[in-house]
């Protein structure tokens, strides 16, 4: 399979739907991509899925679409691939490619179940910028005939919060969009705090749109609780110290990436929050403090 | 060289500083076990050892456990690595026993135990001894209360408490018993010693260990002496080099060896190998390094096979250390670089203190692969290790600036990384570093600078500790004295009877100052360590 025709598939899969977590696209492409490769030697297989992956983080730079790949690559591969016959191996490594995409397109449903029962009957709620878990968790609580407020941040330079606040409105949850510069004003009338995250370091931090950490060192201010949602696909083994120590090649989308030469110039589109800024992590691993989720990493990846 | 009693001695011979064979004979009667007797002896103590354990709460079973154990000092060719762990209340019940029977000859101290022995067997309903029991009841009455029984300190950290130097001292004399012109000479302490730390040791440079050895026949090897007393003049220091010292060392034991007759290899040198620690602990405490060393080699040799010849064995055990040391301190060092060099990045100010040879390791590699970075090194006394540091990283081309550690609130806004070095991870995540390391933590922490601590997995240790007070190393307190234009204010101290000077080694830097720790498996944040602990465990 070539390679423009899985970033082709990747594109499509997007499209088709909308909802779905970017990195359960692009391991849907991997696996499409396993499925249809000729290599005839297990080393080389591994090459081109490599390769695959790297292509697929410079079409959607985002730090979850990385994690997702490295995650998929271990957990296909961590099994013993003795048998002698190439096609053998390779349709071992399909079917478990299978029960991980599997156990992953479950694991938003999950962390919704587990995050909604944090949210109170009168509950004001604040969030950063769109996210598709969060949606998920709010609609869980909507379900559980909860009445709760939730303000969201309008999300300069993309001002994905105003489709978040669209979403919202379509499920009949009373929502109100504030600009970046008012999270200060507002922290004092919210309750709590719940944001999504783009990936999840060794350290128990999460790299997330640019302004979450300002959210977070604001909520530790006031003492609100500030709650991250994320699947465990977007752990990844990064262990940044400041926000400079990010790599560059998550800062940017792709596009920048490609053309823009001096990226000085360039506004960065994601920070990172540190985890003494964080009370807990809502994930389908379980809900876990930021010091637990390097032994989870250690657990998924030794 | 048989005594009156029929005990053989070993000799050591100085030109080539082999031992000779070593007969260890010593029970009640005065004639030799055989090999076929020490090993039905081993069984009961095992027989005994599992009704202890399946059944702790009736007294009979603490009396049998007292009657198992109680032959066991007597029987030194027969105890075995697990015995070190006898329970405590043991100890107890035999130290007060004979804190308050000193006079008693050994033949009296027999009688008295088989006639004990023999009033266990015949009321074995639980019934209370008679007035002989009542000195060894009391202590075992408090094991029967705190079940399960609670783990005494090692004697080091009770140097206050007269009972538990009593103990050491027995404990020192019953590795004499076994030779009788050998024993481990007990160091005496020195000087006032503050009141915090009155729980600890405090030797003097100037009286050296050795004092006390007798010179003819030492069950100490020349080598061990010879590290000991590198260790305790400070000739030898730092986690790293100790141990790799240690290492070596116990490698020239291993080839002096020779397996006495009717001793099995495995057994017997583990128990030749206990004087030895003994001796280095009281030249000066070793360290959590050492101690995991330790813990490895004793495992090694007590899996060897009974069948092995003696040379197949010891050339297995030096392969044993010789990978012990590749891959747990160099490969390591070089694993850990690999991992620190990417977060050096160009244009960084690295603040560094003390001399910890990994730091230094890991910056002159950074340096080799080009990173543009400059180096400032925070000193302190009595020790200004910084010097040595200093020394290395000027040869090898790096800018560096050398501060003492009273102007680190000056030099910190220029800092960009910390690189700390540490002696030991403890379980709940705190650091034990030089002591300075969790002042320079606090401060740049204040400063909102990363802090990096590297440290190999080998130094990870099961200890918790919170604080610096409870287990710590005070060091010869004349180091604080300094003459300055020929005046040293400080010279007569002691006279002064309300001055104390402390020279403490360690400190305990907390888990929230500490950013990252840089280990051989990857980088870890400090409160991971029980998981690295945990995997460590799962792997051996």
């Amino acid at each position: 399979m070539e390679f423009n025709v899985l970033v082709e598939y990747f594109r499509a899969q997007i499209r088709g739907d909308p909802d779905v977590a970017s990195a359960v696209a692009a391991i849907r492409s991997l696996l499409e991509f396993l499925r249809r490769d000729q290599s005839e030697t297990i080393l080389g297989l591994r090459e081109n899925m490599t390769q695959a992956i790297r292509r697929l983080e410079e079409t959607d730079s985002s730090v979850a679409v990385s994690s997702g790949g490295e995650l998929f690559l271990r957990f296909i591969s961590l099994t013993s691939l003795e048998h002698p016959d190439l096609s053998q191996c390779k349709n071992v490594m399909i079917e478990r490619g299978e029960l991980f995409l599997k156990k992953i397109s479950l694991s938003r449903g999950k962390v919704g179940k587990l995050c909604h029962t944090f949210i109170k009957d009168g509950a004001k709620i604040l969030t950063h910028s769109s996210s598709r878990v969060v949606l998920k968790v709010l609609e869980n609580a909507a379900a559980d005939n909860k009445r709760f407020t939730v303000y969201v941040t309008e999300s300069q330079p993309d001002s994905a919060g105003k489709r978040m606040a669209q979403k919202l409105r379509k499920l009949n949850i009373p929502v109100m969009v504030v600009l970046d510069a008012a999270v200060g004003y507002i922290m004092e009338k919210v309750d709590l705090v719940i944001v999504g995250a783009e990936g999840v370091v060794e350290s128990g931090g999460v790299i997330n749109k640019i302004g979450t950490y300002q959210m977070a060192v604001c909520s530790k201010a006031h003492n609100k609780p500030f709650y991250v949602v994320a699947e465990s696909f977007k752990f990844v083994r990064l262990y940044p110290l400041n926000q400079q120590d990010v790599p560059d090649r998550f800062k940017y989308t792709a596009d920048i990436l490609k053309t823009v030469k001096d990226l000085n110039q360039e506004h960065p589109m994601i920070d990172y929050t540190p985890p003494s800024l964080i009370t807990l992590l809502f994930t389908d691993l379980g809900v876990l403090t930021p010091s637990a989720v390097s032994d989870e990493l250690i657990k998924l990846y030794l | 060289m048989a005594d009156s009693d029929g005990r053989q001695v070993d000799g050591v011979n100085h030109a080539t500083g082999k031992i000779y064979r070593l007969k260890l004979f010593f029970n009640n009667e005065g004639k030799e076990l055989t090999k076929e007797e020490k090993q039905r002896l081993r069984k009961e103590k095992k027989q005994h050892k599992k009704n202890k354990k399946d059944d702790k709460g009736p007294p009979e079973k603490e009396k049998e456990k007292e009657k198992a154990s109680v032959p066991a000092p007597s029987k030194p060719a027969t105890q075995s690595p697990a015995h070190k762990a006898a329970p405590a209340p043991v100890h107890a019940s035999e130290s007060a026993a004979a804190a308050e029977k000193p006079a008693k000859s050994k033949a009296e101290l027999r009688a008295e135990r088989r006639a004990r022995q023999d009033s266990e067997r015949t009321s074995k309903h639980g019934k209370k001894e008679g007035g002989q029991q009542s000195a060894s009841s009391k202590p075992k009455a408090t094991p029967n209360e705190l079940q399960p029984v609670v783990k005494r300190l090692p004697e080091h950290v009770q140097v206050d408490d007269p009972a538990a130097l009593k103990k050491l001292a027995k404990k020192l004399e019953r590795q004499q018993v076994r030779q009788i012109h050998s024993h481990v000479p007990l160091r005496s302490d020195y000087g006032y010693k503050v009141s915090l730390f009155s729980h600890l040791h405090q030797y003097s440079r100037k009286s050296p260990p050795t004092l006390q050895i007798s010179i003819p026949a030492t069950v100490i090897h020349p080598s061990i002496v010879r590290l000991g007393l590198q260790y305790s003049q400070g000739i030898i220091a730092g986690s790293n080099a100790r141990s790799v010292a240690l290492l070596h060392t116990f490698k020239q034991v291993i080839q002096d060896y020779s397996t006495p007759p009717n001793e099995e290899l495995s057994r017997d040198l583990v128990n030749k190998l206990s004087p030895y620690i003994s001796f280095l602990s009281q030249c000066r405490p070793l360290s959590a390094s050492m101690g995991n060393a330790i813990k490895y080699i004793k495992k090694e040799i007590s899996n060897i096979p009974s069948q092995c010849k003696e040379e197949e064995a010891k050339g297995k055990l030096q392969a044993c250390i010789d990978s012990y040391i590749n891959e747990k301190i160099i490969l390591a060092s070089e694993a850990i670089s690999k991992y620190a060099i990417e977060k050096i990045s160009d244009g960084d100010v690295i603040l560094v203190y003390g001399c910890s040879s990994l730091v230094n390791h890991i910056l002159c590699k950074a340096f080799e692969k080009q990173r543009k970075f400059r180096v400032i090194v925070v000193d302190s006394r009595p020790r200004l290790e910084g010097r040595e540091a200093l020394r290395r990283l000027v040869k090898k081309g790096i800018r560096c600036t050398y501060v003492l550690i009273s102007a680190l609130s000056y030099i910190l806004p220029e800092v960009s990384k910390v690189f700390l070095g540490a002696h030991a991870l403890l379980a709940n995540g705190y650091v034990m570093s030089r002591v300075g390391t969790s002042q320079i933590a606090l401060v740049a922490k204040a400063y909102n600078v990363p802090v990096l601590v590297c440290c190999e997995t080998y130094k990870f240790c099961e200890r918790v500790q919170t604080d610096s007070f409870v287990s710590n190393e005070l060091d010869d307190p004349d180091d604080l004295i300094v003459t300055r234009n020929g005046k040293s204010h400080l010279e007569n101290w002691q006279t002064v009877k309300s001055l104390g000077l402390l020279n403490l080694v360690y400190d305990v830097t907390p888990p929230d100052f500490v950013d990252l720790v840089i280990t051989d498996l990857g980088m870890i944040p400090c409160t991971s360590v029980p998981v690295v602990l945990r995997v460590k465990n799962v792997d051996q």
